[in-house]
């Protein structure tokens, strides 16, 4: 059984944890990273050299690394996938959030018409994935508005991920069934005091039960998963390397899951245009090539958080999947958005746009990366 | 005498297999022609039937295509993709791929082994990729393969034929085609393969990774015609670097 794990006595979180706490990043030398820069497989300690300060300096040479393992792993290939937000209610006060409950935005859930409209008008673009997204209230998209959701998607694309909120074993599993084979969860920041702090109210200000989530979606039947931190709330350095563990001892416990690295910065909001990062793009890049360099197999999504030219030119570095088309409001694929945006994207570019500039640099576009075998057990 | 390589009832002289997975479609065909290979792997979750960028659309005729299961992570995921895939129109081939670790990426055979059988009694040409194990591969010759695909090194590698011995008893031993599969980097070792009896090999990382993959595939073709050619000749003896005992052992007998 895939769902079972052959490992089952990795705790994860209590393994994270401590590697997270224990990490000194000043203490990392020069040697540090050229070993690890040369190291043939990269240990926990090589990846916390590589998102040290003193890596900065080696970005030419970890962004030459880190092509090289994306090519040998995953050829010229980028997926092509956009999100679809559903509904924005939320229950939880977030602060760095723009779909938190007490901001004063227009909220919407589309019916199932709009959802199979939205639908016709992102798959008419050529995409065969979607990643459907709603805010954590269920009240107003419980897991069956969710379920019905996936069953229209299922006649539309072929992958279909979720970026909801986190649920139990069961509740993945009737999403499982219904066709959704993937689900994202950023714990946002590793930090307790920190997630404690930002999250002022709701469900998700339970840090463990949120942590645990990919864990229960994966013994839901779910062939993988994306996990990251949301980088400026804390220590980014600290935080990538907490999600970077996250993945290595999920990937331990779990060796068949597919799992995904996002690498999301901060981003102003409607009424918030100062929730700003503060992480520049050197120290972001290095990010985003310490993470492919630990973990050269894994998938990695590069949201449209990002600018088009920062894309563009990451693209052959570590990505595996790109959006496109994307709209963060509610709908906005078939008509005009029903609900405000969740943040504001730095790139708008259509389907034909990124899938152009991809081939423009030589890279692979890719609509279909995946065969619906749900059925098969 | 046309020295062919029989796979399923089937006859081909190319012995060079190319995988397509990891190159720009506008560059199959060149590829494909210049290596010239006559039976190409394709995975099938690449497949977009009637959409854009179907990588099926970039195979040219005449190419017997096979497609493999990568993305299966059990026999019952495996087979249900072979299923498909004769629905789709792919024909009879199948690589059964079997691929429960992300990390290494290496094959499970105890699985590959229940999926073979049920997809040889379906009347598929099995092709099982495996890890070169003497005696899962007699399983599979006997549960209906008809070749075994051992590997040479980690699949994407570029490692060569790290599993040199391993494969030598594969080859000595199976009496259906045992065709390398994953690991070569150069032409070098596609010869060395070859040379050593093997009756194919497969390739796609080192053809997709090289500066220009088209060139590549011309280099692997040669190899590969070059290495059954010796192999063919038959090597002569490698002359051993100690000297002979001083004494003889056989001085006894008349």
């Amino acid at each position: 059984m895939l769902t079972q794990s052959l490992t089952s006595d990795i705790h994860v979180m209590d393994r994270v944890l401590a590697d997270y706490h224990a990490v000194d990043f000043s203490s990392c030398t020069d040697e540090d990273v050229l070993e690890a820069l040369s190291a043939q497989t990269t240990s926990i300690r090589d990846f916390a050299a590589l998102l040290s300060p003193c890596a900065g300096k080696y970005l030419e040479q970890m962004a030459a690394k880190a092509k090289a393992l994306t090519e040998q792993y995953f050829g010229v290939n980028k997926c092509l996938y956009t999100p679809l937000y559903i509904a924005n209610y939320c229950v939880n006060h977030c602060s760095y959030c723009g779909f938190n409950c007490t901001n004063k935005i227009h909220r919407a859930k589309l019916t199932m018409e709009e959802i199979e409209q939205e639908a016709q008008a992102i798959s008419s673009t050529g995409l065969r994935e979607i990643l459907l997204l709603t805010g954590e209230s269920r009240f107003h998209s419980d897991v069956e508005y969710i379920g019905e959701a996936v069953k229209i998607m299922r006649r539309y694309f072929n992958t279909i991920g979720l970026e909801v909120y986190p649920m139990d074993v069961s509740e993945y599993e009737y999403l499982h069934s219904l066709g959704a084979d993937y689900v994202s969860v950023y714990q946002e920041t590793y930090d307790r005091d920190v997630y404690d702090k930002v999250h002022i109210s709701g469900p998700k200000k339970v840090y463990d039960y949120r942590f645990n989530a990919l864990e229960r979606a994966i013994q839901g039947g779910m062939r993988g998963g994306g996990l990251g931190a949301l980088l400026g709330l804390s220590d980014f350095r600290r935080d990538a390397f907490g999600s970077g563990l996250h993945a290595y001892w999920l990937q331990k416990k779990y060796p068949a899951a597919e799992l995904s690295f996002s690498v999301p910065r901060l981003r102003p909001y409607v009424n918030n245009d100062d929730n700003q990062s503060g992480v520049g793009d050197r120290d972001f890049l290095q990010v985003i090539l310490a993470y492919r360099i630990f973990m050269p197999f894994m998938g990695f999504s590069l949201s449209s958080r990002e600018n088009a030219a920062f894309r563009d030119n990451c693209a052959a570095l570590a990505p595996t999947k790109i959006s496109a088309g994307v709209k963060t409001g509610v709908g906005g694929h078939s008509e005009e958005e029903k609900g405000d945006v969740q943040f504001k994207t730095s790139d708008e570019r259509s389907v034909d746009e990124i899938y152009n500039a991809l081939l423009k640099r030589g890279l692979q576009p890719v609509f279909n990366d995946y065969v619906y075998i749900i059925d098969a057990v | 005498m046309q020295d062919n390589l029989i796979i399923g009832g089937h006859a081909f002289t190319s012995r060079l297999l190319l995988g397509t997975g990891k190159f720009t479609l506008d560059k199959m065909l060149s590829v494909i022609e210049n290596g010239g290979a006559q039976i190409v792997t394709v995975a099938l979750r690449r497949a977009n039937a009637g959409g854009e960028g179907n990588i099926l659309d970039y195979i040219p005729d005449g190419i017997t295509l096979m497609p493999n299961t990568s993305g299966a992570r059990t026999a019952a995921e495996a087979v249900r993709i072979a299923r498909l895939s004769r629905e789709m129109g792919c024909g009879d081939f199948i690589k059964i791929e079997i691929i429960p670790d992300t990390k290494y990426l290496m094959p499970d055979n105890i699985e590959t082994l229940k999926a073979t059988e049920i997809l040889a009694n379906e009347g598929f040409v099995v092709l099982p990729y495996m890890n070169p194990d003497l005696n899962v591969a007699r399983q599979l010759v006997n549960a209906g393969a008809a070749a075994v695909m051992p590997l040479g090194a980690p699949i994407g590698s570029n490692k060569g034929l790290r599993t040199k011995e391993l494969l030598s008893i594969l080859i000595a031993e199976i009496e259906k085609p045992v065709i390398v599969d994953a690991g070569i980097g150069r032409p070098s070792q596609a010869c060395e393969a070859m040379e050593m009896g093997a009756d194919a090999v497969l390739v796609n990382t080192a053809v997709a990774s090289a500066k220009h993959p088209h060139e590549m595939a011309l280099a692997f073709k040669k190899a590969v015609e070059a290495g059954r050619e010796a192999f063919l000749a038959g090597a002569g003896r490698v002359l051993a670097t100690q000297a002979e005992a001083s004494s003889p052992l056989t001085g006894f007998v008349e």
